[in-house]
């Protein structure tokens, strides 16, 4: 990829994390912290490398994204609006009654959510299944599964995982938000589970570590997944919960608190100052 | 002596023969034999998975397969599916509506020696607490084999509860007629009405052919889908004898009983309603038949059970 697309995709990663901080200012709720570690990744899967089509949100022959990590609706309709799923204008109803842009993601009343998940450990599996089923097809597209480092203590991700090598899906690419920050402190104090590589070596991975916050990393790992043959590939993005926003980088309080007005200013005016640098860059 | 056949056992054929239709694939885990879903898959190896002994997983993959038109059965024991998997199935398979069948095998008391362990006796109360969940427990071979195909036919989430008894054959006479939804009247009676399910439907046309020598008539339905109710049945079978015993091989509560008690009571025919089941115990390991009568869920316990009903009416 050429510098000048690398920062067209940074600055989109830059316009999901202001467009997420607005949906929640006005739904008053919402995760920013595991929603701002994924703004880089979703800019490159979203607009650099799925197999998509706004228009044909159910196009059979799509790659499918699982955001087994639920919670991270401020990182994915933000992503879906901004790539022309549905109008920017309705991310406004998100959390509230009626709107249907549900707290965790729902695929049933938003256009290109592939899956609706929310409840931990359990999209991963569905996203297996989905790559299970293009191997019977016999369907080209590739399955994504975004996954969070505190989700990774669910036992079901690793019956997934189990399942996944033992059946040779390498039309699968899981990425791990590794940003070691859970709900109530760090994935050390809460967890400590140690490093995940191991761990997915170990079920028969094949596993790329990279910087989440590098577009190159991302879609060079993205690429690398798909010439790996014969395994699943975990993508372990090691990233900060919060990034762009001082106060809330690598912070588990903001997992899922609503800032005050005085904070969101200041959140708004960090990003916006990332962003007129980035655009500086850009030219 | 009629025919005689486990449930699932006309369940493995049924769900081969079906397998002639690409789209349905078959999941288990590490129980085809017992669920008898091998049957599918040795017919049709590269649309059956064998998970491993990992149910949750077994249910998130089905979920994953159907969202590509897959109609996938997902199957293991009652306690494995409904009982382990029951924020699977209601997050990952109702919630999102996905066409997914789910399938416990071994479900009740009748399991026998195994134990209270695998004696799933809470499943249909598990499964029907879930918005839109449909939950179907077939008496006999031949009705599973109808359930079979009406399920598979149905777009959506369903539940089928199977036991691992021989049962006879009682739904081969004519004018039978499996449609979901729809209570079946298999006897007519006009002084209590007995709703049944599962391997009480036997039990209670037993103990209807006893009663009526005594010269009490009753009716008998068998309630095969348990979600949705059918309350028509129901509060005319109120209405018309007066009073009402449910059976089933589950707890009295959450299952046929109290989806019975629960139509009745906010209808314009609030009658009693006896619930005979299991009263609110684990089973334990032993014989089946003498689990059946431990637990009283036998054609003579019923009968006593619908003596006492139409004696209490009289009143």
């Amino acid at each position: 990829m050429d510098s000048e697309r690398t920062s067209e995709l940074q600055l989109i990663a830059q316009d999901l994390r202001i467009l997420g901080l607005e949906m929640v200012r006005e739904a008053k709720s919402g995760h920013i912290g595991g929603a701002f570690s994924l703004s880089e990744i979703m800019a490159t899967l979203y607009f650099e490398k799925m197999n998509i089509d706004p228009g044909r949100p159910d196009w059979e022959d799509r790659d499918r994204l699982v955001m087994s990590k639920g919670h991270a609706t401020v990182a994915l309709y933000p992503t879906l609006a901004k790539r022309g799923f549905f109008p920017i204008d309705r991310l406004k109803q998100f959390r509230k009654i009626g709107g249907h842009l549900s707290g965790h993601a729902e695929m049933n009343y938003v256009a290109g959510v592939d899956m609706s998940t929310g409840s931990l450990g359990q999209g991963f599996s569905v996203a297996v299944g989905m790559a299970l089923g293009a191997k019977m097809a016999h369907k080209k597209f590739r399955v994504f599964a975004i996954l969070g480092d505190g989700e990774i203590q669910e036992g079901q991700i690793w019956e997934a995982a189990m399942f996944a090598a033992a059946a040779s899906l390498d039309n699968l690419v899981a990425i791990l938000d590794y940003n070691k920050v859970q709900l109530d402190g760090t994935v050390a104090e809460v967890q400590n589970s140690g490093p995940p590589q191991d761990k997915f070596a170990g079920f028969g991975f094949n596993v790329i570590t990279i910087d989440g916050h590098s577009i190159q990393e991302i879609a060079d790992a993205i690429d690398a997944a798909a010439i790996c043959i014969g395994k699943p590939t975990i993508i372990i993005a090691n990233t900060v919960k919060g990034k762009g926003v001082s106060f809330m980088e690598g912070k588990s309080a903001w997992h899922g608190k609503t800032p005050s007005d005085e904070l969101f200013d200041l959140a708004f005016a960090e990003l916006k100052e990332q962003r007129t640098k980035l655009e500086a860059i850009h030219g | 002596m009629a025919e005689k056949i486990a449930t699932r056992h006309a369940y493995g054929q049924a769900l081969a023969e079906l397998g002639a239709q690409t789209s349905i694939v078959a999941l288990d885990a590490d129980v085809s034999t017992c669920t008898m879903s091998c049957d599918f898959g040795k017919q049709y190896p590269g649309r059956f998975v064998n998970v491993g002994i990992a149910e949750a997983n077994m249910v998130g993959i089905a979920a994953g397969l159907s969202t590509l038109g897959y109609i996938p059965f997902v199957h293991s024991f009652a306690m494995f599916t409904a009982g382990r998997c029951f924020e699977q199935i209601r997050n990952t398979l109702a919630y999102p509506n996905l066409n997914v069948k789910v399938v416990g095998t071994h479900a009740g008391l009748s399991v026998g020696e195994d134990g209270a362990t695998h004696q799933c006796l809470e499943d249909i109360g598990i499964m029907r607490t879930i918005p839109g969940m449909t939950i179907v427990h077939p008496c006999d071979g031949n009705e599973t084999r109808a359930a079979v195909k009406a399920i598979a036919e149905y777009k959506g989430p369903c539940y089928l509860r199977l036991g691992r008894a021989a049962l006879e054959i009682v739904t081969d006479k004519k004018g039978y007629e499996f449609r979901l939804g729809k209570a079946v009247l298999m006897k007519e009676g006009k002084d209590v009405t007995i709703i049944a399910v599962g391997m009480l439907v036997q039990a209670a046309l037993k103990a209807a052919a006893t009663l009526e020598k005594e010269g009490i008539s009753v009716r008998v339905l068998n309630m095969h889908t348990i979600k949705p109710l059918d309350t028509e049945a129901v509060v005319t079978a109120a209405k018309e004898t007066g009073v009402l015993v449910t059976a089933e091989e589950h707890n009295i509560i959450g299952g046929l009983g109290s989806a019975v008690a629960e139509a009745v009571t906010s209808s314009p025919y609030p009658v009693a309603v006896y619930r005979v089941g299991s009263q609110d115990t684990f089973g334990q390991s032993g014989n089946a038949d003498a689990l059946m009568e431990f637990y009283g869920l036998t054609d003579s316990f019923l009968s006593e059970v619908v003596r006492t009903a139409v004696n209490n009416k009289a009143k």
